[in-house]
Order: structure tokens, then sequence, then C-alpha cells
């Protein structure tokens, strides 16, 4: 075999080589998934629009809730964590059902000594109305000033208290 | 573990999810490619040597591209969230492995002293076998969350494995190294499977006792020190790695448990006074040990002056062994783009060249680039690892993902550093590339865990489940 086939070849396969790597890289670059932590402006004021513009370029996926009609103007897209540590954590309603409590695997994990593991959750009905639903807890769960004892829906902007963290809706 | 970041890190911050596509026809792009890299190197080591195509060329490249497939589809069956790297990645160091053990099986030096000759097509069997568990595992594994049932029965089956090559009559001393043991004609590397088997219990185990670890320590000098009793477990492990050490004479395993102790007590607890006090008591094992037994000693010598050791051997002197100084000159002569492969003569290193030292090979015909190129790809291997870890929603996926990917990692460091000669040499074998069946095997195993844990991890949050007290309880509604 010539000397220059096999120096082209030797050098061809460490191209092959690390073009494999780099393909392999971009993948791992186009496979971000899991959770878009997006840091929001340090004034809630100044975040705002911002976010209401992303949520607007963001794929409608929340928008294609239940058909038939039923779809209010006034349907939140947002549950707002507005006290306790979790301050500020947003999830956007999409139809899914979220549990909220001390356990690893919930949606919002509660860093909280008066929250149970499996302490609520909050889903939608057959209509894409959004209920809260306390799950057994021991220190309950608030709607406004009373304690939950059966499904409850949740009006817009209506504060959600478990321990120390109130969340609510919004649009 | 995430749940203390969230509430400590984004405070003004936005989380939402994001859509996870199940990325199987990325994976298997990826494979083709996988394939074809190590047909071309096949040809292109066949061209150096023989001057000609090989002969096997065909049936090579069809029985790797039908190994990647059976892999490819049972992913797709089975696990069809599940990361679209690992395979690719692992079934292309499999195939360059084997390239290069051919490449070694042609050395008319090798062939002589019965090191090579027949062991690509051994190697090419044994990665069906691995291949096979790869699918089994994906088959039968429905959820990795099973495996924390067996936390203390895997713990038993780790020390029996670990034990096995000390049981008199099954036992096979390889050179100095007590970690084989032989069945019928076969000869086994219990360690190998040990590593899962102890990551399963080591995940296990942290899950259920990793609060008591984090939180019940005392400040001292800005290191949070755990209490007496919390230090039992640490210390059973570091006094099981040194009786390995001891009995088996072998640095690496015993090296590979602690460390993935270490590193998974590390990502359980949040507490970087674990890692201080890991590398103190592994460093003060080592030189313990070390100072008594010759074996170790010898390997120690070896690594602080490798002509010496070289020098001794070519004198005839029993119990010494050019191995280390020929791997350096091998990597040495290499350079930055190697002399190409098939015309190297890395077969100097003899014995053990186409396992332990298969990476000076490596590092001698493709050079420094294609050296760099196969740590990144490990270095990737790993890294989708710990994304798997960070991902997956339970503690235990978490800490199994871990284990096994830092056991993977440290696996590689060690060998790789004993072979540049950064650490003192230890028995193991590089993972995927380098020959033996319990290495190949354990490891396509350790991939498919990775996987399962992977495709649980990935799989998009179920829709609403139907609510079964739907019908009886009826909604107030304002």
């Amino acid at each position: 075999m010539s000397e220059l086939t096999l120096t082209v070849m030797r050098l061809g396969f460490l191209a092959v080589l690390w073009l494999f790597v780099i393909v392999a890289v971009q993948v791992i670059r186009s496979d971000l998934f899991g959770t878009r932590v997006t840091q929001r402006g340090s004034r809630r004021e100044s975040g705002r629009p911002q976010q209401a513009a992303r949520q607007a370029a963001a794929p409608p996926a929340q928008r294609q809730q239940p058909s038939g009609g039923r779809q209010r103007r006034g349907a939140p897209s947002k549950l707002v964590v507005s006290e306790g540590s979790l301050t500020g954590t947003t999830v956007a309603l999409q139809g899914q059902t979220i549990t909220l409590g001390r356990a690893h695997d919930s949606t919002i994990v509660l860093d909280d000594d008066y929250a149970s593991s499996r302490h609520a959750r909050i889903y939608p009905d057959r209509d894409g109305q959004w209920i809260v639903e306390d799950l057994g807890s021991t220190n309950g769960t608030y709607l406004d000033r009373t304690r939950l004892t059966t499904p409850t829906p949740i009006p817009l902007g209506a504060p959600i208290r478990i321990g120390k963290t109130v969340i609510e809706l919004r649009k | 573990m995430s749940s203390s970041t969230n509430t400590t890190t984004h405070h003004t911050s936005t989380i939402g999810s994001i859509g996870t596509p199940s990325r199987r026809n990325t994976e298997l792009a990826l494979l083709v490619f996988a394939v074809v890299i190590p047909v071309f190197a096949y040809a292109n080591v066949g061209l150096a040597i023989d001057s000609k195509v090989p002969p096997g060329l065909l049936s090579y490249g069809l029985g790797l591209g039908l190994l990647a497939g059976v892999g490819h589809l049972a992913v797709r069956k089975f696990a069809p969230y599940a990361d679209p790297l690992l395979l690719p990645l692992a079934t292309l160091l499999n195939g360059l492995g084997l390239v290069v053990i051919w490449r070694l099986d042609q050395s008319k030096l090798l062939q002589s002293i019965k090191q090579a000759g027949d062991k690509a097509p051994n190697q090419l069997m044994y990665t069906a076998m691995g291949v096979a568990l790869f699918v089994a595992v994906l088959v039968f594994l429905k959820d990795h969350r099973v495996l924390q049932r067996y936390t203390y029965i895997s713990m038993v089956g780790a020390l029996v494995l670990l034990l096995l090559p000390l049981v008199p009559g099954l036992g096979l001393n390889v050179y100095g190294a007590k970690i084989w043991i032989h069945v019928g004609s076969f000869s086994i590397q219990p360690g190998e499977f040990a590593k899962i088997v102890l990551a399963v219990f080591f995940a296990g185990y942290l899950m259920v006792k990793r609060d008591a670890l984090a939180l019940a320590s005392r400040r001292f000098m800005g290191l949070y020190l755990p209490r007496g009793r919390d230090l039992g477990p640490i210390l059973v492990v570091w006094a099981m790695s040194i009786l390995i050490l001891v009995f088996e004479t072998d640095l690496g395993t015993s090296l590979l448990f602690f460390g993935m102790f270490v590193v998974m007590l590390y990502v359980a607890t949040e507490r970087t006074s674990w890692i201080v006090f890991g590398l103190l008591m592994s460093a003060v094992g080592a030189v313990g040990v070390a100072s008594f037994e010759p074996h170790v000693q010898q390997r120690v010598q070896a690594w602080l002056d490798p002509m010496k050791e070289y020098t001794l051997s070519r004198q005839g002197v029993a119990g010494h062994s050019e191995q280390a100084m020929q791997a350096l000159w091998a990597f040495g002569s290499g350079g930055t783009l190697g002399t190409g492969l098939g015309q190297g003569h890395s077969e100097l290193i003899r014995f053990a060249a186409n396992s332990d030292f298969i990476l000076a090979t490596f590092g001698e015909e493709l050079g420094l680039a294609g050296i760099m190129a196969i740590l990144l790809i490990y270095g990737l291997m790993v890294e989708r690892g710990v994304r798997t870890a960070l991902a997956a929603r339970d503690p235990f996926g978490k800490l199994l993902a871990v284990g096994l990917s830092g056991a993977f990692a440290l696996q590689v460091f060690v060998v790789a550093g004993g072979v540049m000669g950064l650490i003192p040499l230890t028995g193991m074998t590089m993972p995927f590339l380098a020959y033996g069946g319990s290495s190949v095997i354990a490891n396509w195993a350790l991939v498919g865990i990775l996987l399962r844990i992977s495709d649980t991890a990935r799989r998009p949050a179920p829709s609403p489940a139907p609510n079964p007290d739907a019908e009886m309880t009826q909604v107030v509604r304002p």
C-alpha cells in the first residue's frame, strides 16, 4: 500500500472520529430537556411583561384545552408561588395534574415542615376548570381562609395556602 | 438533593417543562455512524498490514451492525424515551476495541507467546453476549426501582462475588492478582459484576440513611464532621476495600469500590467533608498496604521508575516486567497524529497488550488526537449518566445512575492513569475497548441499567390520571 494512501487514511480516520465526537456533542446541545429555568428581573413589575411576551412566543400547547366551547376567556395559564421559600416559581398549566408535597416526585417539592409528603393536588376537571384537592394532609390546605374538605374549584387569583407556602392561579 | 437546590437558588426564576421527544431516530443515525467508523478502521488496519482489504470486512461490519441494530430495536421497543447517545457511544468503543484486538491478533510476536491470534472472534462472541444481556436488562427490568427491594441481598451478593476469587480451587492467580475465577474453560472476573451489584446496594442504603448522614453533624473548621456512629458504614466499606487490596492484591478494584462509595455518599449528603475523608482514608490505606504487601510495592516501584523495571526485566530478573516502559514508549512514538492504524509496534508490550494495555495501542497508532477523542467519548458517556441522574425523579434512581457512571469514570481513570504512568498500574480493563468477556458483558449490562433509568426519567409526565372517585364525588361549584 502506498505511503500516501495510508497517510490519507490515517488523517481521514482521525477526522471521522472527531466528527463523531462533534456530532455527539451537537446532539447533547439539542437534547436539553427537563425544566427550563429563566431568570426574571429583580423587580416583579419589570419581569412580568417579558414573561407575557415569552408566553406568547411559546408554542400554544397550553391553549389546547378540552374543546367544546367551554374555553373560558379567563382560564388560568400558570400557577405562581407567591409566598414561601419557592416564591417566584411558576408552573405552566397544560392540563397536567400538579402534585404538591415534600415527596421528591412532586411537581412542586415543598421544603416545609408543615407540609405532608403528598399534600395536595391541582388538576383540571373535564371542563378545564382547575380543582384543588387536599390529599389527607396533616396540617390541611387552605383556600382563602377556609380549610379544604372536598375537591374545590379554584377561582383566579385566590390564594391556596400550604404551610408557609402560598400559591395562586394566574392568567 | 434537588429539592433544596430548587429552594435556595431559583428564587426568582420560572420553571416550565420542555417536551421530551423520544430521539430514537437521532440514536439510529448516530448508531450507523458508530458502526461505519470501526469498519473504516478495520479496512485501514487490513490495508496497512497486508496491503489488501481484510477478507472478514463484510462479516465484521454486518456482525457489528446486527448487534447494534438488535440493541437499537430493543431500546425502541422497551425504553423509547431513553438517552440517544449512550448506545452509539458504547457501540463505537466496542467496535474500535474489536478492531484493535484483531490488529494485535495479526502480530507474530504476540501469537508466539499465546497472547493473541484468536482473540477477536472471542471478543465478538462476548460482545454478542453483552448485547444479549443488555437487551435482557431492558426487557426484564421494567422499572429500576424494583432493584431497591434487593438492597441488602445485593450487599451479600457483592461480597460473595468479591470473595469468590479467594475460594481455593475456584480462584485463579494471574500474575499476582487474584481477581479471576475459572468455571469450566472460562475465566470470569467477578469484580466487574460486583461493581453493578454494589452500586445497587449503596444506592438503596444511602437513600434511606442520607438524612441522618447529612444532618447529624457538627461544624468544625468549615467542615461538617459526621457523628461517630454515622462513620460506621464508610469505615466498613473502607475496611472491605483494604481487605480486597491485601488478599486479592488488586489496587484497581479496591480503589474503584471505595471511590464509588465516596462519590455516592457525597451526592447523597452534599457534604464536602466526605470527599476529604475519602481522600485521606484512601491515601492512608494505599500507603499502609503498600508498605508491607510486596506485589503492591512492586507496582509502585514500577510506577516511580519504569526504566529501572525495564532494565531489570531485560536482564532476566524474575518478577519484573517491561510493560510499563513499553507502554510509555508506545505513547511517545505515537506523537500527535499517530503512526496510523496497524503501523505501530505496541506488540512489544507483550503480556496484556490487548487487554489492560490496549490504550497504549490506541495512543501509538492514533496519537494524541485519537486518544483525546477516545477519552472524550468516555467523558460523554459519563456525562450522559450524570445527566440521567439529574433528570431522574426518584432518589434511588439518581443515586444508582451517579454510582454506575461514577464507577465507569473511575475505572477509565484508573486504567488510563495506570497505562499512562499517572498512578501505579492496576489490573483492570478499559471498559468496552479491552479484551475480556466479563468486562464487556458487565459494561453492557451497566449501560442497559442506565438506559432504563434514563427512560423513566425522560418519559413525559402522563396525562392526568382518571380519578377513580370522580363518579362518586360531586364537585362543589360556587
